[in-house]
């Protein structure tokens, strides 16, 4: 190199490899592109995979549903469609301004969280949102059926799932999850027939009106249990945390208080 | 360096000959996870394939440039990206199969078998030969699994690509379904069976036994 390159590109790829600026410089840049590489697919692909996963839960509803014996005759007389109502979660009553299709806008406004102090905050979500949308199935005047969609604190991440309870607000009709990321094979067996299939029937609250509901450690050994999950001891307590929040008093308490008193 | 490589040669020789599967042995834990059905096995194969021969092709076009100090974290850095990249894909695309599929598209990342490729051969060669000998590892991969993918879904659903080409015993055929090959270990049953019936046929594969000379004493150390 006879006179110097003023190219400054041309200098960096002139360097030895072993010198720290062209380490650094390579390095940042490799990571600059993938990142932009990953960024770009990420950002570009995400409205259809959302759209995936709105259908996928759509299914998992509808086979919610399906499964729940005797249901399909209800839906049949009802007119086979469940109807969608958002409610507010502190008064557990409809909310009749706030449409599903505007429930998304409405909650990207803090305003419209409720933080939860350590004391509430069984499920470990740190907020809820204060209106939420549920699905009602309803027989003459009675509701006969709710879908509450529910989520907690597993082992690897959130757990949201669907909870389905029958006419008496006691009687769990079934169980769907929607979205979890536990560990393959362990408690992401969560999302197995079999193991969603002790749900039905299970009850929720003992005689003195608490809830005894709890995923067991082993074997289910009451009425207010369902088997644990070998190797999934954290999946199963998020399980029950979860379904102990929700339907307490911070959960859908209220909601299901109104229900039960025909309010609804 | 030839003047030429032979680029027919670099293409088929992983098929069988150097087949990364068989005969290197890696790439195994995919291999078994994935090969439950037909559909899962193509998936995973094609985007190896695809990862596998862009990546090589990248890290060849700037192998004068990466500094050896840090070669394998650009190496696993460029190929991560593709993988999440393909993985995003299927998620959008292919959102069934991607579920079926769950973490083992992430764990392209890993394979020994994309590195291998990468940090042995892509290294020191042009981008060209490289993505081609990308390619036919792919494509030896590929083979491995469709072949154990085939066996294990038709000996254990009597089915390909999930018609039912077998008729089920349950159904008034007279097929009754090999449940242990939806489980893992028989894949690692057919892929023994096939190294086997490889080196079998190709003598030259099978390794020298590393334990010969019961008879020379202990390496004194």
């Amino acid at each position: 190199m006879a006179d110097r390159e003023w190219n400054p590109w041309r200098r960096l790829l002139a360097l030895p490899n072993e010198s720290r600026t062209k380490t650094v410089a390579v390095a940042f840049l490799v990571s600059a592109i993938s990142a932009a590489l990953v960024s770009g697919a990420t950002v570009a692909l995400r409205p259809i995979q959302t759209a995936n996963r709105a259908a996928e839960e759509q299914a998992r509803i509808a086979a919610l549903v399906e499964g729940i014996p005797g249901m399909a005759t209800i839906l049949e007389q009802s007119g086979g469609e469940l109807s969608t109502v958002v409610v507010d979660l502190s008064t557990g009553r409809a909310v009749a301004d706030l449409r599903p299709a505007m429930l998304e806008a409405a909650l990207l406004d803090a305003d419209n969280w409720t933080t939860l102090d350590a004391a509430q905050d069984l499920a470990g979500l740190g907020q809820r949102p204060n209106f939420i949308q549920v699905f009602l199935l309803r027989d003459e005047d009675e509701v006969s059926l709710v879908l509450l969609p529910i989520s907690g604190q597993g082992y690897g991440g959130r757990i949201d799932a669907i909870l389905a309870l029958a006419g008496d607000m006691n009687t769990v009709a079934g169980i769907a999850i929607t979205n979890h990321s536990e560990t393959p094979g362990l408690g992401g067996r969560i999302v197995e027939a079999a193991w969603q299939a002790q749900f039905p029937g299970t009850e929720l609250r003992d005689n003195s009106g608490q809830i005894a509901f709890r995923v067991a450690r082993g074997q289910a050994a009451s009425l207010y249990e369902v088997d644990g999950i070998t190797g999934a001891t954290r999946t199963g307590r998020g399980v029950t945390q979860m379904v102990r929040f929700w339907l307490g008093p911070d959960g859908y308490g209220p909601l299901i208080d109104a229900i039960q008193r025909g309010e609804f | 360096m030839p003047a030429r490589p032979d680029y027919w040669r670099i293409l088929t020789q992983p098929l069988i000959r150097q087949n990364p599967v068989t005969l290197q042995i890696l790439g195994i834990c995919s291999a078994l996870a994935v090969t439950t059905t037909l559909v899962t096995s193509l998936t995973m194969s094609v985007s190896l394939t695809v990862v596998l021969t862009l990546s090589t092709g990248i890290i060849s076009a700037i192998r004068r440039h990466i500094p050896d100090s840090i070669r394998l974290i650009v190496q696993i850095v460029i190929v991560a990206s593709l993988v999440i990249v393909i993985d995003q894909i299927l998620q959008a695309y292919f959102a069934e199969i991607s579920r079926a599929l769950s973490v083992y598209v992430g764990l392209i990342t890993t394979n020994c078998l994309v590195l291998g490729r990468t940090e042995a051969y892509a290294r020191h060669h042009f981008p060209i030969p490289a993505m081609i000998d990308g390619f036919g590892n792919g494509l030896g991969y590929s083979l491995i699994l469709i072949v154990i993918g085939g066996l294990r879904e038709l000996l254990g659903k009597g089915a390909l690509f999930g018609i039912q080409i077998l008729p089920l015993a349950d159904a008034g055929g007279w097929f009754t379904p090999l449940s242990l090959m939806l489980l893992a270990p028989s894949a690692f049953f057919l892929l023994g069976l096939l190294v086997w019936a490889i080196r079998w046929i190709l003598p030259e594969q099978a390794e020298a036994s590393e334990h010969p000379e019961a008879l020379r004493p202990e390496p004194a150390e």
